[in-house]
């Protein structure tokens, strides 16, 4: 049984579709990241996931249950989620402790009292439970937002970009935090984001989404290394991209040379592709007969992005610094180019 | 069956059909057939004279209004002077104070027999009236005046807010750019406040058209006092009606013009250093001016009618403490709290299902209910009177045909017209009140709750209903200061016999006895405010 299972999920809103037939699995035990643009339908998702959206086709089955389907849109207070707002929506006329007992009204006040200590200690903020909101720091109230919810013991835990409104210092301190925490509780969780770096450290798979339908779900490596659109590589990182011919089973032929693959292409002879390459794939030397122009150098602490024309195309590098034969480039330097050898990901020319 | 989502859905509606019924009534009966032909009667002979006179008080008013309260927001929000914390406030008060009491404290402090004329008469040595000019107060102009006084606030305490609310930083800018403070002030902060300047003069405009005791008082004949005197002395509810409608015209062009520049209102709120901390210090002439403008108009709108009245008060106290006072005051006060109670539940149904539903239905609720505010008493009377002495008539028709007898005049004849009469008018206060303090709590506290187990009315009882206390108090408040000064809807909808004290004033003030109807004034300013005061405190903590 998966924590979360949406199938051929569908929602309108003013004429627009905003989710297009999207298919979800997220396993127990597991986080996923919802990835995106701004108006791909993520966080619509989410609250479809939460019930607080209207105007759905599809289902949704939350640990087995089926919450959304034809005819049935089970409340939000009875999915059993935990839903983590960005603005963190804690109650403001409520301190800590009847914050986070909001949920609890059917407990005894001892077992109200255990269930609030237990997780304040979780979120190591015990010595809190008499302050208000309003006098907690950005991150302290994410924390306590946390706790709230997981005093609820909801079967899935939905979170709307939480983590937007931090610091970058404790944001990404935060985020370990919490994702260890949840780990801790074993709790599957769904998480929305635009920041693919909060993806890369919070998500064990990240669900790259655009125009309402997932492309691609993967762990974080895997979308930036094999990525099966050029949308996808883009979203993930700089690419650049190389014109190809087929050689033979095993070559390509390129601007940069003859490009060998340890593994068999299963392409015809001669046929055109656009190969994908990552800044860091290629090497870049100082060359008084090379081709490359050099038109652009920034340098970035632990590498240069340098920009080179190259048969009338232009290519991004990086070159580390901390190479024992690291170099530095300047405008007009001529360059040649070498293509590392890799696992190629080739796209449709 | 009717399903639990169904009754949640068919109240909101049901409240909003109550308090639209009047307005509706009044259209249909605008086009039916007069067969007394007094509306073709009075078309003839006075409603142009009327309407003209009701142009010119709300335009005589509007100016003066803006003349008064321009100054008064600008000293308090921009500079520095002393007693300015003090004016802020004050500068409200004249709100306390029913124009039609003004007016009789002011007829008779400048009649012949007033200390003015008194003064001016053994000052000069001259002997009686045909000595010397003295101005009528009981003229046109007198009323502009007076509901100048009366009303200047509404737009006072507009343009102060949005003085405060504009960033310093573009006056200052102005100055940079070579300005003199008198030339940024008319150049950048006056056209800023233009949205809020409309909105306030809208409001003035409501209020003037709505007055009935004043120019009645001053014998000034607009629309509001024809509309009394159709359905009391020619006792014709279908003429009434008309000229109802007519002025519900205009109110219509009043209301399209402040919802436009509502909506306009909202691009020039910035954030940024504000004038606050950037006021003028006055000093010399400009200290002096600033002080007496202010001190002057707190004088003539506030100080000296409150004077009067404690004067005549207290010299008249054992005559006006009596058995009559005490019951009106019981009546008033009851009257108040109950309409107060239910134009928050009016405003709790409406307000709560356009959060649990928003959408265009129940933007349409919130829409119709706040409509009654802007609607005359007097309009809002006849309102209410079309549709309940039709029922009253059915039901007794109906009694008689089943062989019983008639049960008299069931809802037009007793304090239930009243009521809905008040609730007609104040709801919209309520509802406004309650939509501006529902909008401050975030919506994601819904859903937090939502998500955390809890349902709809939990949701409502756990997390809406503390967070908006203050404003329920405040909506409370307002309705009851309201309800306790309105005076057209009583005079027009009360039962035999039953008095309030606005309208136990107002026949002092009609056979001009202001000895008498001072203490009862008093206790009309005062039960006002102290509720205002309190609303006040409350608001500045809001904020």
């Amino acid at each position: 049984m998966c924590a979360l299972l949406v199938k051929q999920l569908s929602c309108f809103y003013q004429h627009n579709q905003v989710l297009n037939s999207l298919d979800l699995k997220l396993q127990k035990n597991e986080i996923v990241c919802l990835l995106g643009e701004s108006g791909c339908g993520k966080t619509t998702l989410l609250r479809a996931v939460a019930g607080l959206q209207k105007q759905l086709c599809g289902s949704i089955v939350i640990n087995g249950k089926t919450v959304n389907e034809q005819g049935i849109n089970i409340t939000p207070e009875k999915r059993k989620i935990g839903l983590i707002f960005q603005d963190y929506a804690l109650f403001p006329h409520l301190n800590v402790f009847d914050n986070v007992a909001f949920s609890l009204n059917k407990l005894t006040a001892l077992e109200k009292k255990e269930r609030v200590n237990d997780v304040l200690s979780l979120v190591q903020l015990s010595d809190y439970a008499e302050r208000f909101p309003h006098q907690l720091s950005g991150g302290q109230q994410q924390r306590i937002a946390i706790a709230r919810a997981l005093a609820y013991q909801p079967d899935l835990m939905l979170l709307d970009e939480p983590f937007s409104n931090l610091d970058h210092n404790v944001r990404f301190q935060l985020i370990r935090e919490i994702r260890s925490l949840l780990k801790a509780r074993s709790m599957s969780a769904l998480f929305v984001t635009h920041s693919k770096e909060e993806g890369f450290a919070f998500a064990d798979k990240i669900a790259l989404m655009q125009a309402g339908k997932i492309v691609q779900i993967d762990s974080a490596q895997r979308l930036y290394q094999q990525p099966k659109s050029r949308y996808v590589a883009d979203f993930m990182g700089q690419s650049n991209y190389l014109n190809v011919t087929v050689n033979d089973d095993y070559s390509y032929q390129s601007d940069l040379g003859l490009l060998t693959s340890d593994r068999p292409l299963k392409h015809s002879k001669g046929k055109p592709f656009s190969l994908l390459l990552r800044p860091e794939q290629v090497v870049i030397e100082l060359d008084g007969q090379g081709l490359g122009e050099v038109l652009e150098v920034e340098f970035l602490g632990a590498y240069q992005q340098v920009t080179v024309s190259y048969l009338n195309k232009n290519y991004i590098i990086k070159h580390s610094n901390h190479l024992h034969n690291s170099m530095q480039f300047n405008l007009g330097d001529r360059v040649s180019l070498k293509v590392l050898s890799h696992d190629f990901v080739v796209f449709e020319a | 069956m009717i399903s639990k989502f169904n009754l949640y859905k068919l109240l909101p509606w049901a409240v909003t059909c109550l308090i639209i019924t009047p307005i509706f009534a009044l259209i249909i009966s605008a086009f039916s057939i007069d067969n007394s032909g007094s509306f073709q009667h009075l078309i003839d002979t006075v409603l142009i004279n009327y309407t003209f006179n009701t142009l010119l008080l709300i335009l005589g008013v509007i100016c003066l209004s803006f003349i008064l309260a321009l100054p008064a927001a600008w000293f308090v929000a921009c500079c520095e002077f002393p007693s300015r914390t003090v004016l802020q406030w004050a500068f409200m008060l004249p709100l306390a104070i029913p124009p039609y009491i003004v007016a009789i404290v002011y007829t008779d402090f400048l009649d012949f027999s007033g200390p003015v004329q008194q003064f001016l008469r053994s000052f000069m040595g001259w002997q009686q009236a045909s000595d010397y000019y003295f101005p009528d107060i009981r003229t046109i102009s007198g009323a502009v005046i007076v509901l100048s006084l009366t009303l200047y606030p509404y737009l006072y305490l507009l343009l102060r807010s949005a003085f405060l609310g504009q960033s310093g930083g573009l006056f200052q800018a102005a100055r940079t750019l070579g300005l003199s403070p008198w030339a940024a002030f008319w150049r950048v902060s006056l056209p800023l406040s233009r949205s809020a300047i409309a909105v306030g003069l809208s409001l003035i405009a409501m209020e003037t058209l709505g007055d009935f005791a004043t120019v009645n008082y001053f014998a000034v004949s607009t629309l509001t006092t024809a509309v009394y005197d159709t359905w009391l002395e020619l006792g014709s509810l279908t003429t009434a009606a008309k000229v109802s409608s007519f002025m519900l015209l205009g109110l219509v062009i009043l209301i399209t013009l402040e919802n436009y520049s509502r909506r306009k209102q909202k691009i020039y709120q910035r954030s940024g250093a504000t004038h606050t901390e950037l006021r003028f210090v006055l000093q010399g002439w400009k200290k002096w001016g600033a002080l007496s403008f202010s001190w002057g108009l707190l004088f003539a709108a506030f100080i000296l009618p409150l004077c009067v009245l404690f004067y005549y008060a207290f010299h008249y106290f054992s005559e006006s403490l009596n058995e009559s006072l005490w019951q009106y005051t019981v009546n008033s006060l009851w009257l108040a709290v109950i309409v107060a109670f239910l134009a928050l539940l009016v405003a709790l149904i409406v307000n709560f299902y356009q959060r649990l539903s928003p959408g265009p239905l129940a933007k349409t609720c919130i829409r119709f209910t706040s409509l009654g505010y802007a609607v005359p008493g007097t309009v809002v009377a006849i309102g209410v009177l079309i549709p309940f002495t039709n029922i009253d008539l059915w039901l007794n028709q109906l009694l008689v045909e089943f062989g019983f007898s008639r049960v008299g005049l069931l809802f037009s004849g007793t304090l239930f017209i009243l009521v809905m009469g008040y609730l007609v008018r104040f709801s919209a206060i309520a509802v406004g009140s309650i939509d501006s303090s529902l909008a401050q709590v975030s919506p994601s506290l819904d859903l937090a709750s939502r998500t955390l187990g809890q349902n709809a009315s939990q949701t409502i009882r756990r997390v809406n209903l503390p967070l908006i206390k203050k404003g329920l108090l405040t909506a409370f408040i307002l309705v009851f200061i309201e309800a306790m000064k309105e005076l057209p809807t009583a005079l027009l909808l009360r039962p035999f016999n039953f008095e309030t004290l606005a309208t136990y004033v107002y026949q002092f003030v009609s056979d001009e006895m202001i000895e008498y109807a001072a203490l009862p004034a008093l206790l009309i300013v005062l039960m006002g405010l102290v509720p205002f005061i309190v609303v006040n405190r409350l608001l500045e903590k809001a904020s």
